[in-house]
């Protein structure tokens, strides 16, 4: 863990260094496609005197580069063959830095497989000068007991989302505050070590550098749900092309965060399965005629499906809208209901607002929300991600709320585990800081 | 479900226009991805914009021009054109007329003329030429200008020759101010100018002018003025005498001689010198027969 503690750090420093030179890439590796934004951040002193611009200071970044491409390589969010998807980031990449008309070098990723897994931890710490410094808070980070999380996996985010201090709890930044107890809650996300070396291999050799990594649920949580709903607690379902990402937030934090490996690639295959034609035609037929309501209206509605096998009675068939929503609506029922069961597991009927908010691409078929407050319950809406600077009208879409919520990620990352201070005690014996430490102890 | 249907149809639209363009998608080659961030990075495009150019005009420029034969018909080719520009009729300067000076003067000003006429007036340098001619110790002042039909007008204006002034070297006139004019072979072709001797004399021309003014009556009698020692002047009169005169206000001095003289002739009698230095105590040395005469007058025995 040690390592990607370091490599973290790494990475946030990269990102600093990045956000200097004022270019920065997002890379979405999904598994339908791979979008990748060039931001541009101007400098910090065009904004107004009361310390915020326009839209909320989300106006300090520009989309410059926009590009999508067709995915490659990626199943289940998940890295599958590396050099197709290494061609398939080159790909996007190229055709970002060719609308922005310069390289960039610096990109934050986020992808949405590798089996993320959501622990809760909960430290405490004594507070010897009664009142809280760095070192303070970078103690009672340390002293949370890190579970077992098994081998072969890795920490992705530790945001620390809680601070108490004695019986006062909720306290964001704690620094300061006088007490005799701190104590500290923080969610771990934890993914498979594998697929993310993948990843970052892939990126490598693309001659780019990493600046940040991130889990597509929580940045698409980021940029699809409003504030309000970050606050009273809200769970954005991110329904991409091979996993359905799922993240909750409470309080501006993410407190869970999960996925399930199905999605509207699933939809298409069943389709491509039941009417027997290629993946391509199914994955047409579905996007202009689906849907996942049948009405008296769809039985009369023929589809032309289409063939080009020379066989006159195939090329012909055509199948009635019913049809299609009949093989459409099981596989989608079925996704929704890996959804509620991994809501009812991680407690979701707890928070205060049970907002969902189903978002990203497959989120698109028509009269999904309806199906999904059937199934998750009544506060369903269908979510877009936010609009940033610059960003092109095709990039708007639900499809896009990961790569929207990245360029966030991007400008505001939330303090991790990784940015807080190390505790004296854990550095080296010869270190500076220890030798201040001993000072400040004895006089 | 009406709704329903119609929220299709924008969907197909978008897929249709999709498929329409159909736009093939193919990966960039390593080679061709690294190429194209090359050709993206802010440096070299700046060194392919402004660089490459700038190196490929100099290193052109150089190679043409280290052939000796092209350097030197290009400097020819300016000369002739420069020179086709000056000699245009317009500028040339065919003649020089020399307004208000004697005929010397004016002779050595035409010798002194740098060029030959005619000349281009952009070859002419008039400045240099007004130094020239002003550097002629009988020119005051000169205007040099250049008249349209080409005639460059010189106007002088001669120095008024005031006094004489002996020296070692011979006779020279000299100017109010001092400055020598012209020299004089005989001193009988201007009996008008008074003479002044003595090193250093041509300084204090002003001085000997008032004293000249001042001599009044005894104007017929004097010869001349010598500064004596750098500092004070003595008026040498006819008949051998002189008037000593204090470097301090040397007129009044000289008034209160002339004084004397109107009321009791003394110049008129047989004395040598009037020491008028020390202005409160007035010396007369006698000549020799007054003397001899005032000698016996005061023994009562005539000198032998």
């Amino acid at each position: 863990m040690t390592d990607l503690y370091q490599s973290q750090r790494a990475m946030r420093n990269m990102r600093r260094a990045a956000l200097q030179r004022g270019l920065v890439a997002v890379l979405d590796v999904g598994s339908s496609k791979i979008a990748c934004l060039v931001l541009k951040f101007d400098p910090l002193d065009e904004m107004r005197e009361d310390g915020l611009g326009s839209l909320a200071g989300q106006s300090q970044f520009r989309v410059i580069g926009a590009a999508t491409t067709r995915s490659r390589g990626v199943r289940f969010g998940e890295v599958d063959a590396m050099q197709e998807t290494e061609r398939a980031i080159r790909t996007a990449v190229q055709a970002a830095q060719k609308m922005a008309q310069t390289r960039v070098d610096h990109v934050i990723a986020c992808f949405s497989g590798a089996k993320p897994r959501s622990y809760g931890l909960a430290g405490e710490t004594e507070l010897p000068e009664g009142q809280v410094s760095e070192q303070d808070v970078a103690r009672v980070l340390a002293s949370c007991d890190v579970p077992d999380f098994g081998p072969g996996r890795e920490v992705l985010h530790a945001h620390p989302v809680n601070f108490a201090i004695d019986h006062r709890s909720g306290f964001g930044d704690p620094r300061g505050h006088v007490g005799n107890k701190l104590a500290a809650d923080m969610h771990l996300l934890t993914i498979d070590t594998g697929a993310v070396q993948n990843l970052l291999y892939c990126i490598k050799r693309c001659d780019l550098e990493i600046a940040g990594i991130a889990s597509s649920a929580y940045v698409s949580g980021l940029a699809s749900l409003v504030e309000d709903e970050q606050e009273l607690g809200a769970a954005c379902i991110d329904m991409g092309g091979g996993a359905t990402g799922l993240s909750i937030f409470f309080k501006k934090h993410m407190i869970f965060s999960e996925s399930v490996r199905l999605g509207g690639d699933h939809v298409s295959s069943d389709i491509s399965k039941g009417l027997r034609v290629p993946m391509a035609v199914a994955e047409r037929i579905k996007t202009i005629h689906g849907g996942v309501h049948a009405t008296g209206m769809d039985d009369r509605e023929m589809i032309e499906i289409g063939a080009d096998c020379g066989d006159w009675e195939k090329d012909r068939r055509k199948v009635s809208r019913t049809e299609l929503i009949g093989i459409m609506r099981p596989r989608v029922e079925e996704i929704l209901e890996e959804v509620r069961a991994i809501l009812d597991a991680a407690g979701f009927d707890q928070l205060p607002s049970q907002q969902i908010v189903l978002t990203g691409g497959a989120s698109q078929i028509p009269g999904l929300d309806m199906l999904a407050a059937r199934i998750l319950g009544q506060n369903v809406r269908l979510g877009r991600p936010l609009r940033v600077q610059g960003l092109p009208q095709a990039a708007t879409g639900p499809s896009f709320s990961s790569t929207v919520g990245l360029c966030l990620f991007a400008a505001h990352p939330q303090d991790e585990w990784w940015d807080f201070e190390i505790p004296a005690e854990r550095y080296p014996a010869r270190s500076l800081r220890r030798a201040m430490k001993w000072f400040k102890d004895n006089w | 479900m009406w709704p329903l249907g119609r929220a299709n149809a924008g969907a197909r639209a978008r897929y249709r226009e999709e498929s329409r363009r159909e736009r093939r998608d193919p990966a960039p080659s390593r080679l061709s991805y690294k190429m194209e961030r090359l050709r993206l990075t802010p440096g070299f495009r700046l060194g392919l914009r402004v660089g490459l150019p700038f190196v490929l005009a100099f290193t052109g420029v150089t190679v043409w021009l280290s052939d000796a034969d092209r350097r030197a018909a290009i400097v020819q080719s300016y000369e002739e054109m420069r020179t086709s520009v000056e000699e245009r009729p317009e500028f040339m300067v065919a003649m020089m007329s020399v307004e208000g000076a004697s005929d010397p003067v004016a002779a050595a000003i035409r010798s002194m003329m740098p060029v030959d006429l005619p000349v281009s007036s952009f070859r002419l340098d008039l400045p240099a030429m007004r130094a020239a001619i002003e550097q002629i110790d009988a020119v005051a002042n000169a205007d040099l200008v250049i008249r349209k039909g080409g005639v460059l007008e010189v106007r002088v204006t001669e120095r008024q020759p005031a006094i004489l002034w002996r020296s070692a070297t011979g006779l020279e006139m000299l100017d109010t101010t001092g400055h020598r004019v012209a020299t004089l072979i005989d001193r009988a072709a201007r009996p008008d100018l008074p003479v002044i001797a003595g090193q250093g004399a041509d300084d204090h021309v002003a001085e000997a002018l008032t004293i000249f003014a001042a001599t009044g009556p005894l104007g017929p009698r004097v010869r001349g003025l010598v500064w004596i020692g750098e500092r004070r002047w003595d008026v040498v009169l006819d008949r051998g005498q002189r008037i000593l005169l204090p470097e301090d206000a040397p007129v009044p001095a000289l008034q209160r001689v002339i004084a004397l003289d109107s009321a009791q002739d003394m110049m008129g009698r047989d004395l040598t010198v009037v020491d008028m230095r020390n202005t409160a105590r007035p010396t007369v040395r006698l000549g020799a027969g007054a003397s001899e005469f005032l000698t016996s007058q005061v023994t009562g025995v005539s000198a032998p």
